[in-house]
């Protein structure tokens, strides 16, 4: 088991004759996800690394039995092509594109509700790295070789960061459940209370490293999950003890702007619902190691 | 995006929100000849500066004479205006704004944001205007109401209604404040702003409402589809290497310390500054090179980190997954042959190839000091600029 995303997962790639998604897309198949079908519009009938392109997703999806996007799709049109992926009956969809305007995804994720709950897209992202259960199947723009297969979930909103914690269990030979990447943008698709649920919910995961930053409320109310209904360990690492208050630190979604986003505040809540916190980005690895060691003694 | 009140006040002008009436000057001498064509016998003159708390901090005066209006701002005109909003170096004051003064019997706050646990537009509102929404929220939170919109559909009439009975608004002004709320929405909706504050919002002694002040920040993702909107931007508001870096792709910003940093991924190049200060350092700026991390973009960097006066040594920090530390270790070598910097650079890679990284980083006979994870990355950075202090200051003793 892993969450989202396993080798029966059958992939489309939103966007995939642009030069990025081809790239990734044979990253992809070198990793042996098994990538179906890709949609753009006016482009149906090609070819993209033997995989066939198709026009609309509800094309892709009947020809391929596709359920698993990946929207690579530039920023002025990535939120219909999400909706698109949630209408024509995606079940998980990760968006990796860096830019969609705050409203455009206010507007996603009220489509998205039209759906009932069973028949209801999840979707990851937007402006993250995507989602890898090692061994399996990879789903965005990581270096898949930096996973080891095995036991720990990790979510992150930080890309290179999450890689970080992942090469640090790599080096322990510490492996991993599934990564997923939850993105830098103020309003996203899954939120790390989500992720957490189903990490809680998946035998193979045994404890969580969780990855935030500075700004939203998400990490607070992550701490308010994870203090009520968890039973795995949680470990967490929070960057952004020196930023400045009401600067935008890269992240659009990184900014502190109101009381409990700031790092040291996160550090202080999370910490008291009973999650173990790293105190700098070097002990990522050996925190998740002597929570696993203490869990196994 | 900021911009500056009177653009904030003419684009709400034009959703039907009432604002006084107004005029721009970019001299004392025009300033008083708004003035005379405004008419009247009292004015306000308010710098017009990206940032709040202007009041408190000399950029907002009240003139009974065109007189008077000349030496404010001749005071006011040069001057670089500091207050909890602008940072120690304050903004430059080049434009100021007149308005006829109002008397009023009211000041209401009122505040539109993207509330990121609803994932909605929230509509702030408080009976107690003129002070700042965080003053307000430490000493009269009951007077706070808000009001979540369904983007679906767009602000409710019965919702504005209810907004405008829980202030207390005059029932003779519940349609105009209705006509307020909705405008400052739709303005909100169809410019793609990511917030809209009007404080104070004041019932007048003749009984209207109108907008004293008005600040409006829009979202940058989204001036693609505002032409209009990206004319505003006045880059005079902003720190010249903060644009600089952002009209080349890079993230920047300028901070306090004298360690600079250059890292790919918004999340690393935070948990680097942070590493720095835990080694006893302090960071120069935050800067995210994206993350490719090309020897173009590397070489970019270390000019621009070079550019602040302040930094005396340089920590690179490069994760490198799909372009491998060989590849990122060239790209250093690169710029720095091509660009020789005078402080010590300490250079950390992880990922893929990490060991061919280093190995091409001690081959090139260039002064590198190599990390191997960041912890001790930041503690040689720390070290090396406090050696490199010592030896600077001796050579100024000589």
């Amino acid at each position: 088991m892993s969450i989202f995303l396993d080798r029966s997962s059958r992939v489309v790639v939103q966007g995939i004759t642009g030069r990025m998604a081809q790239f990734h897309t044979k990253e992809m198949l070198d990793y042996g996800s098994n990538v179906v079908a890709g949609v753009v519009p006016g482009k149906g009938g090609e070819t993209v690394m033997g995989v066939p392109v198709f026009n609309t997703m509800k094309e892709a999806v009947a020809a391929t039995g596709c359920d698993t996007s990946l929207v690579f799709v530039p920023p002025p049109f990535a939120a219909d092509s999400i909706m698109e992926a949630a209408d024509a009956g995606i079940r998980y969809c990760v968006c990796i594109t860096d830019g969609i305007p705050a409203q455009d995804m206010i507007r996603v994720k009220r489509y998205m509700m039209r759906y009932p709950r069973e028949r209801r897209m999840v979707l990851t992202g937007p402006n993250c790295a995507g989602t890898i259960s090692p061994g399996k199947a990879l789903l965005g723009i990581m270096p898949g070789h930096i996973y080891l297969a095995g036991n720990v979930g990790i979510v992150s909103r930080s890309g290179t960061l999450g890689y970080e914690a992942a090469q640090q269990l790599k080096d322990r030979g510490i492996g991993v459940s599934t990564s997923v990447g939850i993105g830098g943008d103020p309003i996203n698709g899954s939120s790390f209370r989500d992720i957490l649920e189903r990490f809680e919910a998946d035998p193979e995961t045994h404890v969580v490293c969780m990855i935030g930053e500075i700004g939203g409320p998400q990490e607070a109310e992550a701490a308010a999950y994870i203090q009520e209904h968890m039973t795995k360990p949680v470990i967490a690492y929070i960057a952004g003890l020196t930023a400045p208050k009401g600067r935008t630190m890269g992240h659009a979604g990184a900014i502190i702007s109101a009381f409990g986003e700031s790092a040291s505040e996160k550090v202080e809540i999370l910490t008291a619902a009973g999650v173990t916190v790293a105190e700098n980005p070097s002990v990522i690895g050996e925190t998740v190691a002597r929570v696993l060691n203490k869990r196994a003694a | 995006m900021d911009i500056h009140e009177y653009q904030a006040k003419e684009i709400l002008a034009k959703f039907g929100v009432t604002v006084p009436a107004g005029a721009l000057a970019y001299s004392p001498e025009q300033a008083a000849y708004r003035a005379r064509e405004l008419g009247g016998d009292r004015w306000i003159v308010k710098a017009q500066v990206h940032a709040g708390g202007r009041g408190k901090a000399g950029g907002v005066k009240l003139c009974n004479s065109e007189h008077e209006i000349q030496e404010a701002t001749d005071a006011m005109f040069g001057r670089k205006i500091v207050t909890h909003q602008t940072g120690p170096e304050g903004k430059g004051i080049y434009r100021v704004y007149v308005e006829n003064a109002v008397e009023f019997t009211r000041e209401i706050y009122l505040g539109f944001v993207l509330d990121r646990s609803s994932q909605r537009v929230m509509i702030v509102a408080s009976s107690e205007g003129g002070m700042e929404i965080e003053e307000i929220s430490a000493s009269r939170p009951e007077s706070i109401v808000r009001s979540t919109v369904e983007p679906a559909v767009g602000l409710q009439e019965f919702q504005a209604r209810e907004i405008a009975y829980a202030l207390g608004i005059p029932a003779a002004l519940t349609q105009q404040m209705v006509r307020t709320l909705q405008g400052c929405y739709r303005a909100f909706r169809e410019l793609d702003a990511t917030m809209v504050e009007i404080n104070p919002l004041v019932v007048t002694a003749d009984n209207r409402i109108l907008a004293l002040d008005a600040k409006m920040t829009f979202d940058t993702n989204a001036l693609f589809r505002h032409p209009q909107i990206a004319e505003l931007r006045d880059k005079s508001q902003e720190d010249p290497r903060e644009s600089r870096a952002a009209d080349r792709g890079l993230a920047y910003i300028g901070l306090a310390g004298n360690i600079g940093c250059i890292v790919n991924g918004a999340g690393l190049a935070m948990a680097t500054m942070d590493t720095i200060k835990l080694a006893g350092g302090e960071p120069a700026n935050f800067l995210d090179i994206g993350g490719g991390a090309t020897p173009e973009r590397v070489a970019k960097a270390f000019r621009l980190v070079m550019s602040d006066q302040n930094v005396q040594a340089i920590l690179v920090n490069i994760f490198a997954g799909i372009n491998r530390c060989d590849w990122v270790a060239e790209g250093v070598v690169q710029a720095l042959t091509a660009n020789p910097v005078d402080v010590p650079v300490i250079v950390r890679l992880s990922g893929t190839n990490v060991e061919e990284g280093q190995k091409i980083l001690a081959k090139s006979g260039l002064p590198i000091i190599r990390a191997n994870t960041l912890m001790e990355a930041a503690e040689r950075a720390v070290t090396a600029w406090k050696n490199d202090r010592k030896q600077n200051t001796k050579m100024r003793a000589v």
